[in-house]
């Protein structure tokens, strides 16, 4: 049953979440945090209050379908799982060990992962694909896909981005996590995308562009859609890379920085602040 | 030759049409390549069921993935020399990885498309989607063989490659009254003094061949090997074992196809004196795809007189 969160709930959900994550990361002495940090928010709003899914039932035959193309990000998307119920604690304990489940990106073994990703470009057209099948069936799933902003450099994205537009697929939502940074260096150091949104506009999607830094704006900005306009959707989100430990916002080193130990406890710490503060 | 048949892709596509009205999950995706593949009258007649995903084949193999990871039986057709170079990434991950049971068509493989020349040859499929954990790979060598092949795949729960040629190809099996299982070899001619071993277009060749061998008197085995992952090792096994020599011929470069497959399984098993007949580590020549295989020694001609060598 798709469940309502209230947006105060949901900020005390994401900051347990950021904990978790950061724990995740520093235990495995691995991952790519800075962008996990910056697509959490959208993350924890798709899975605790967006999305029809049941972590009991991961297969659930009209469970909406979500894909991490931005699949490197897999440390915030265990995070939620194993919050969200789809994963033991226990298994997420196991990330970064000699023969775990659980790889450094998406894998199907995962109860929750619907394909396995990590090639980037790959996300979107395996969307329209399940877009396409629920318009096919008739059926009223949606399909969320979650793109970087770096990723925006395959050439994939915008063949799925017509296709997308061709077939009218309204129940298809993709997701940019703009955080600016990629691995290198800016996004338009490296390979400009602005006017992002006037680029997915004219490949005729319907175009949203928000504070992906605030929980209020992204429960609007996924309330707002218009299931039934004859439209793929697309909503930058922007945000920042690191979002919520600050001695990582917006550097280039946590792209797949792993925390010291005094880094670790100062994360830590500073998010255990705000969720004292998030309870009250 | 003698040509009575259609061309092994107008079978395919005849067999899924006619399966397809009959169960509507069996989805026909391409790549502005209705016309080549021959999807014409599947994407008139079951518009519902058809996906044109333009030139765009990276697109192509995604959205199949998508499609089956929904319960679709997905074929996504076009020219093997795309599917299996431009978006080899995608049947790596989001078809194989992914497990997902696409099935692939690739149409005018290998040197089909002939004097056009090395962009749309196809050389390398065997070798490459061989190394991918989950996929199958099938040449069938004629149209009743290919229409068997498309009975067995609409429910195969792995991803599954298959090549076809362009041109129709003379009938290797004259009626329906033949045996057909993914992995497992077909013996066309039985024999101890020899075995040849073909693939795809080049079984026809093989066999021909064979016929003209026994006729003077050398008992030469002949193998249809239509499956190259998984292979018939226990054939080619049975074929060191009782012949002591193996000569393989196929449509794609000598490194990594049908004779490494064969090699890689005799070395370890029954070691004997092989011949690989394929396309050299060079660009293929230009011309009509017959007269490159005569060029290769990839015809009967050629397949014969390597026998003839190779025994003396």
């Amino acid at each position: 049953m798709k469940e309502t969160v209230s947006a105060d709930a949901l900020r005390l959900q994401t900051e347990i979440v950021r904990k978790r994550l950061v724990e995740v990361v520093y235990k495995a002495k691995a991952g790519h945090i800075g962008g996990g940090l910056s697509s959490l928010n959208v993350l924890t709003t798709l899975y605790f209050r967006v999305m029809n899914i049941d972590p009991l039932n991961p297969k659930m035959e009209d469970r909406d379908r979500f894909v991490m193309s931005k699949g490197h990000c897999v440390e915030a998307l265990y995070s939620v799982l194993e919050a969200r119920g789809f994963i033991t604690p226990e298994l997420v304990n196991t990330y970064g060990q000699f023969g775990s489940v659980l790889a450094g990106h998406p894998t199907i073994e995962v109860p929750g992962i619907e394909v396995n990703s990590g090639a980037l470009g790959h996300g979107l057209p395996i969307g329209v694909g399940m877009a396409i099948a629920a318009k096919m069936d008739k059926k009223d799933y949606k399909t969320y896909v979650l793109m970087g902003d770096g990723e925006q450099g395959e050439g994939s994205i915008y063949e799925a981005a017509m296709a997308g537009s061709q077939y009218k697929l309204d129940n298809l939502v993709a997701i940019i996590d703009r955080n600016g940074l990629q691995i290198s260096d800016t996004t338009e150091n490296v390979m400009g995308l602005e006017p992002i949104a006037e680029r997915w506009s004219a490949f005729g999607w319907d175009v949203q562009d928000i504070n992906g830094n605030s929980i209020d704006e992204i429960i609007k900005a996924f309330d707002r859609i218009d299931y039934n306009n004859q439209k793929p959707h697309l909503i930058i989100f922007r945000t920042t890379k690191g979002k919520g430990v600050s001695l990582m916002e917006n550097i280039l080193k946590w792209h797949h920085g792993v925390p010291t130990q005094t880094e670790y406890e100062q994360a830590i710490n500073e998010i255990e602040q705000r969720i004292e503060l998030l309870k009250k | 030759m003698e040509i009575k048949s259609i061309p092994c892709r107008k079978s395919f596509t005849d067999t899924l049409l006619e399966l397809g009205k009959k169960d509507k999950n069996i989805i026909a995706v391409t790549t502005d390549a209705r016309g080549s593949v021959t999807l014409t009258d599947f994407a008139k007649e079951l518009p519902e069921q058809f996906v044109e995903c333009g030139i765009a084949e990276q697109d192509a193999v995604g959205i199949s993935a998508g499609l089956a990871s929904c319960g679709k039986k997905t074929f996504v057709c076009g020219p093997a020399c795309f599917y299996v170079a431009r978006s080899l990434e995608q049947v790596k991950v989001d078809v194989a990885y992914s497990q997902n049971p696409v099935k692939i068509l690739g149409v005018s493989g290998g040197v089909a498309y002939g004097a056009l020349g090395a962009t749309h040859h196809s050389l390398h499929d065997i070798a490459v989607l061989r190394t991918f954990p989950g996929m199958n790979v099938v040449l069938p060598c004629d149209a009743r063989q290919t229409r068997k092949l498309v009975m067995k795949l609409v429910d195969y729960p792995e991803a599954v490659y298959v090549r076809v040629g362009r041109n129709a190809v003379p009938d290797v099996y004259e009626n329906d009254n033949f045996p057909f299982e993914i992995g497992k070899a077909n013996t066309l001619l039985e024999g101890n003094d020899l075995t040849i071993i073909g693939t795809g277009e080049t079984v026809y060749h093989c066999y021909e061949a064979g016929k003209r061998l026994q006729k003077e008197g050398i008992n030469v085995r002949v193998l249809d090997m239509h499956t190259l992952k998984p292979a018939d090792t226990e054939a080619i096994i049975k074929a060191a074992e009782e012949t002591g020599k193996i000569i393989t011929v196929e449509e794609h470069s000598m490194y990594g196809g049908l004779g490494a497959i064969v090699a890689e399984t005799v070395c370890q098993h029954c070691p004997v004196p092989m011949r690989i007949l394929g396309i050299p580590d060079e660009n293929a020549i230009h011309g009509k795809p017959l007269e490159i295989f005569h060029y290769y020694k990839l015809d009967s001609e050629g397949i014969y007189q390597t026998a003839i060598d190779f025994l003396k």
